[in-house]
């Protein structure tokens, strides 16, 4: 019994280290799209700033010296989008592939020019990884059965990024329901004309939304590279930026929601990986691959209507035009 | 004379002067890159290794997806370079196709078996040097079980963890073995998270000694294993330095003198077409044995891995190869 329950609590600490880049993004992509810009450069983002995080990172031997540089990169990126997009009313989807295309060959072109191994960085060790925090309270909590076990097992013990991340989804949650600049939020991407006619800056709205897009892209990829991996591999982002997409929608763009999607698509992932192989009751041996290939199967259905109905924003994906 | 033609004199005094050249010699990494601290960097030393004897340069190119694999082959072949060693299994249908149509050049692939007249086909019993690793791995297991990673689900891979079970369980034969490969595509190469995730779920079971033979991926396995404070096997070329006293050993597939010889052979005349298999005898395969690892490999266990070692090389003790009947006779 105390075996399969260890069983599940590794399942669910891996659960937790690969839903944490799926949040990161996916709760980027919530602020975006509920201002109204529709952003599919969170994989580019996500990939850029993991990069600069690694790089960072090691030239100043330092984890927190990578998450700033990440995240100021991650920024850049967005204020590129923002500016594509709001200032100049450009089609988002094609300035979201740019700076995905953009990301991925200019992260394996300096990463092979800087450090001379084909795109990829040297390990980080030491001072540049972000090391396990143990939370106050784990060890003595670990004799406390189940639940101080689960404390000290699953919560316990992970690098810094995880509780930013975590702490993000309360943060979001507040920021979008309980204040001004929330409510004028979701009113932009819903209703743009109507928040322009109160007096309201729709363009600055905008620019506020892709920056926080930003920063929160430049947690994941930071991460990813200097916590998860403790190195950065060209393209190793692998596709997370368009599966946090999926979740947001199964999530339908709100912040609590959208945790649990990305836990759901963690533990999917963990599920796959620990299954591979391992005949089970009844089914027998299930491919690895129907079960990777769940989230997305999810989402088709979910967007086909079965599960509820996942509605956008209104105003997602229009450029706003003040005058017509 | 106009530009054109002056032009075309230079080109054509240029192709002139490199008919006498010696060799023109070109590699072809897998994807991974050169520089993945596993088998295409052990290439990467045995070409570096050539160019630094005898100065002659190489044309190089990294695979980056499968599209690429014939039209790389068929450009340097076509710009006149030979000998063009192919490093990688994956490489072999595109090879069977461009070297029939260059029958002048001769290719040299490794870890895949071409046979045609102008392909040198180099293979390694990694089953061998698996067993040995197997071996150390049973005996500085404390839990009685240990783990396997292995990259793309192929049976070169199998190949691998059927000579590590082997080992195993001449060491312990009642240890359990965990094994578990990393996907079915190029990719699975490459995927240090998912390679990390596979080893804390093993570790997870109770395996305090993983192997791996998953290239790039393997960084993810080495890093896990040295995290938890277990012990982890390299693969390939020598890993023991990127976690020092962190990882037990490396299964040593010279891959770097196998390169080496063809393209010095090549430039000479000792290069002959045809199947070339390096074991343990051959000194194709083997254990780390170095600074880092020294503490943790103890009398009993050298004692143990030398006695195997000289038992393989006699024939007393066969270990089985997966690749000849696609079978473990021991799981």
């Amino acid at each position: 019994m105390m075996e399969t329950y260890l069983g599940l609590l590794n399942l669910l600490d891996s659960t937790l280290r690969l839903a944490i880049p799926l949040l990161c993004a996916c709760l980027a992509g919530l602020y975006s799209e509920r201002s109204g810009v529709v952003d599919i450069g969170l994989e580019g983002k996500m990939l850029a700033a993991a990069f600069a995080a690694a790089a960072g990172a090691i030239a100043f031997n330092s984890a927190m010296m990578g998450l700033l540089l990440g995240v100021i990169v991650s920024v850049l990126l967005a204020l590129v989008h923002g500016y594509a997009c709001i200032t100049q009313r450009g089609n988002q989807i094609v300035t979201g592939i740019a700076i995905n295309m953009l990301a991925a060959g200019l992260t394996a072109l300096l990463g092979n020019a800087w450090y001379r191994e084909g795109g990829r960085t040297p390990q980080l060790d030491g001072a540049a990884r972000f090391g396990d925090l143990t939370l106050p309270f784990a060890e003595a909590a670990r004799n406390i059965p189940v639940i101080g076990t689960f404390y000290a097992e699953v919560i316990s013990g992970h690098p810094l990024p995880v509780y930013l991340a975590l702490l993000a989804v309360p943060l979001t949650f507040f920021l979008l329901y309980r204040t001004r600049w929330g409510l004028r939020l979701r009113a932009v991407g819903e209703n743009p004309a109507a928040v322009d006619t109160a007096g309201v800056s729709v363009a600055r709205l905008r620019y506020s939304a892709v920056i926080v897009c930003g920063i929160l892209c430049g947690l994941g990829g930071t991460y990813i590279a200097a916590a998860q991996a403790a190195i950065f591999l060209p393209n190793m982002t692998a596709g997370k930026g368009f599966m946090a997409l999926a979740a947001l929608i199964f999530a339908k763009w709100r912040p609590v929601a959208a945790l649990g999607a990305c836990l759901l698509f963690g533990l999917l992932e963990a599920m796959a990986i620990r299954l591979e192989g391992v005949p089970l009751p009844v089914i027998g041996q299930v491919p690895v691959q129907a079960i990777q290939a769940l989230p997305y199967l999810l989402t088709v259905i979910l967007l086909a209507g079965f599960v509820g109905r996942a509605i956008p924003p209104k105003a997602s994906g229009i450029p706003y035009v003040k005058e017509r | 004379m106009n530009l054109k033609s002056a032009l075309s004199a230079l080109t054509l005094s240029l192709l002139a002067t490199s008919a006498f050249a010696q060799s023109k010699p070109a590699v072809t990494f897998d994807v991974g890159g050169k520089f993945d601290k596993s088998f295409n960097e052990a290439a990467y030393h045995g070409a570096e290794a050539f160019k630094k004897k005898t100065g002659i340069a190489y044309r190089e190119f990294e695979i980056q997806n499968d599209a690429q694999r014939e039209q790389a082959l068929t450009r340097f072949a076509r710009d006149g370079n030979d000998p063009i060693i192919v490093i990688g299994f994956s490489n072999g249908s595109a090879l069977k196709k461009v070297a029939a149509e260059f029958p002048k050049t001769r290719f040299t692939i490794i870890d895949d078996v071409i046979d045609l007249p102008n392909v040198q086909s180099i293979v390694f019993k990694e089953h061998e040097g698996s067993y040995l690793v197997g071996l150390l791995a049973a005996k500085a297991s404390k839990s009685g079980k240990v783990g396997f990673v292995g990259g793309m689900d192929i049976p070169l891979i199998r190949k691998f963890a059927c000579g590590y079970v082997q080992g195993v369980k001449a060491g312990n034969a009642s240890a359990e073995i965990f094994q578990n490969m990393t996907g079915t595509t190029g990719a699975a190469f490459n995927d240090p998270v998912k390679g990390g995730e596979l080893a804390k779920a093993q570790i997870g079971r109770g395996a305090d000694v993983v192997y791996h033979a998953a290239g790039g991926t393997g960084a993810g396995v080495l890093r896990a294993t040295a995290d938890a404070g277990k012990l982890g096997i390299g693969v390939d070329s020598n890993q023991n330095h990127l976690h020092p006293g962190k990882i037990l050993t490396s299964m040593l597939k010279r891959v770097d003198v196998a390169v080496e010889k063809a393209l010095t052979d090549a430039n000479g005349t000792a290069w002959k077409a045809g199947v070339t298999v390096l074991g343990l005898a051959e000194g194709g395969v083997g254990w780390a044995d170095d600074e880092h690892n020294k503490a943790l490999v103890t009398a009993d266990m050298r004692a143990a891995v030398d006695k195997a070692t000289a038992d393989i090389k006699s024939g007393a003790v066969k270990v089985h190869d997966y690749m000849s009947d696609q079978k473990c006779p021991v799981q």
